[in-house]
């Protein structure tokens, strides 16, 4: 059985349809990948998920529990962290603080701050600094370290490279490795040479519908279906 | 110039408005006495206006909901605790500073019951139902408030209700030839003790991290698993009954209340919001005591601009400023 399904998803914002049909199956463990081409419905996708947009009709079960009618918080509390594309840094709150807030009840783990530190060594030594200071790289890697604070089973990444230095990049394809052998990610993606680096399955979301879905060697090798799913020369 | 704006900075930036308008004011009045006078006038009408605008600023913070129904428990809290102290005359009258100071607990105390039982009722039945549609809310929170202003007209009647005040606050300290009203004093005393327990909510508990998160970034902190609408309802109740308080105190300050006083109050308030940037109680309380000075500086220097001063100041702030002084985002 998969950690999460997906299914027959149509979400509409305001009076658009954004979401015609989305469907896919992210399998327990390692890093499932979410590809497509910019507006293609992939935030709207997660956001779907995490609750923030109710789809209709449409299905999210996690761990075989239907989670689609819960309420957003109710949702993370399942385990299923969401670390959004603008990042949702809190920028008058501390490091510390931002951190503080995503563990339920406001104690860190010693060990699991230990490895965070490691990770990012940034956020030991910024510690009490208001986090709206800090660039944009460790920005991300603070919300990512909030993803991380306490064990979570499910954590949702939308694009954690965008606008970020190619050495930053690589640092984050060591963490998200090392996330993944704990925790299962679904990684929403456009740089390719990150994901297929990371990602085991994958799907492909195209005006807002699952235009592939299967392991991403196979993917990698196909070079006209990438074409033809994911260039902008369409 | 820019060494001036570091330095300013480091010394407190926007911080120092105040005391910049107390110091130019001291200049053009002339007159310390005068000054003096005015200066804790405007101090203690800024820290009431503080107590009934910072729940209004942090419920639009929160959860983006514009209330203009706020005045309602400004208007309530005075009339509540004016009843009450009419009945409890007796202590009020007695030559007891101790029962004096009981009857004004009371009073203070049953307008801060009332603003929490209020607040609860009007978030739970009028604003619930509007979340996230700025025009219904302004239309059902306006129409509540003139519901609020007849209910109180039918309850107290239209003529000016006389309030009492307990014989310990009446009168001046006279030291030199400066004169000092006692409730102005007293006034100011207390609405410094309440910024400072907010601020200590805010800043130092863990419901307070979560305020000023959700004020933030409301969707981050329900992703993180908490629930920002039950965190709401606490914020709106406790905003209600610093407005009722902040009715009480008032009272006591006019000595004669009308049903309408909240809604006359309530512009010189969305001003003190939008001065100080929305959502943060640092910002609100540097906008209340700014209009508080400057209504007493510009009413002794230039009565007739009395009214238009406050809107001038806003005007100027929001030019320099478009989010105000202290918005709670960066
Ligand atoms: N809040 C919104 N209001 C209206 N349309 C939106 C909103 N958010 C996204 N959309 C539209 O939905 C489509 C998919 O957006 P999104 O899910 O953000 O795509 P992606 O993340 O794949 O780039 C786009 O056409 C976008 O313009
Ligand atoms: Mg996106």
């Amino acid at each position: 059985m998969s950690l999460l399904s997906v299914r027959n998803m149509k979400t509409d914002i305001g009076q658009y349809a954004v979401l015609h049909d989305v469907s896919f199956e992210v399998p327990e463990g390692g890093v499932f990948v979410l590809l497509g081409r910019n507006g293609a419905g992939k935030t709207t996708t997660l956001r779907s998920i995490i609750g923030l947009w109710k789809p209709s009709p449409g299905s999210v079960t996690f761990r075989g529990e239907d989670i689609t009618a819960l309420h957003t918080a109710d949702i993370a509390r399942k385990g299923i962290a969401y670390v959004p594309e603008n990042m949702g840094i809190f920028g008058t709150l501390t490091v510390d603080e931002n951190l503080i807030l995503a563990t339920r009840n406001g104690r860190f783990d010693a060990a699991r701050l230990a490895r965070i530190h490691d990770l990012f060594p940034a956020l030991a030594q910024f510690r009490d600094k208001q986090a709206w200071s800090l660039s944009g790289g460790q920005k991300q890697m603070l919300s990512i370290a909030r993803a991380m604070i306490e064990p979570r089973e499910l954590i949702l990444i939308d694009e954690p490279t965008k606008g970020l230095a190619p050495s930053i990049v690589d640092a984050m394809a060591d963490a998200f490795r090392e996330i993944a052998q704990t925790t299962t990610i679904l990684l929403v993606e456009q740089n390719f040479a990150f994901a297929r680096a990371l990602g085991r399955d994958m799907a492909v979301i195209d005006d807002g519908r699952v235009a592939h879905a299967g392991s991403m060697d196979d993917f990698a090798a196909d070079t006209a279906l990438q074409d033809r799913l994911l260039s902008l020369s369409v | 110039m820019t060494a001036l704006t570091t330095t300013l900075g480091r010394a407190g930036g926007v911080n120092l408005l105040p005391l910049a308008v107390a110091l130019i004011a001291f200049v053009l009045i002339g007159a310390p006495s005068s000054w003096v006078t005015l200066t804790v006038a405007g101090l203690a009408m800024g820290m009431m206006l503080f107590l009934m605008a910072s729940g209004l600023s942090l419920v639009f913070g929160l959860m983006d909901v514009l209330n203009f129904g706020h005045s309602a428990f400004v208007s309530f809290g005075a009339f509540v605790s004016a009843s009450v102290l009419a009945g409890l005359g007796g202590w009020l009258a007695a030559d007891s500073w101790a029962l004096n100071a009981l009857a004004l607990a009371a009073s203070y105390l049953a307008a801060i019951l009332f603003g929490l039982i209020a607040g609860w009722f009007f978030e739970t039945v009028i604003i619930r139902p509007v979340y996230r549609d700025h025009l219904r809310q302004i239309l059902i929170t306006i129409g509540a408030m003139i519901v609020a202003e007849q209910t109180i007209l039918a309850f107290w009647g239209g003529t000016p209700y006389s309030v009492g005040r307990p014989a310990f606050l009446e009168g001046s300290w006279i030291i030199g030839d400066v004169s000092i009203e006692i409730y102005r004093a007293f006034a100011f005393a207390l609405g410094v003790a309440v910024f400072v327990m907010l601020y200590l909510v805010l800043n130092r508990t863990r419901i307070g991290l979560l305020i000023r998160a959700g004020v933030e970034d409301r969707e981050m902190v329900e992703a993180l698993g908490f629930r920002v609408d039950r965190l709401f309802i606490g914020v709106f109740m406790l905003g209600s009954a610093l407005a009722a308080l902040g009715g009480a105190m008032w009272a006591g300050y006019e000595t004669l209340i009308t049903p309408h006083m909240g809604a006359d109050l309530m512009i010189v308030v969305f001003i003190v919001v939008i001065i100080g940037g929305l959502g943060s109680i640092e910002g609100t309380l540097l906008g209340a005591l700014l209009v508080g000075l400057m209504s007493n500086y510009v009413g002794f220097l230039a009565p007739k601009l009395a009214l238009a001063s406050n809107m001038i100041l806003m005007v100027a702030i929001l030019l320099w400023r478009p989010n105000g002084l202290r918005p709670a985002v960066k």
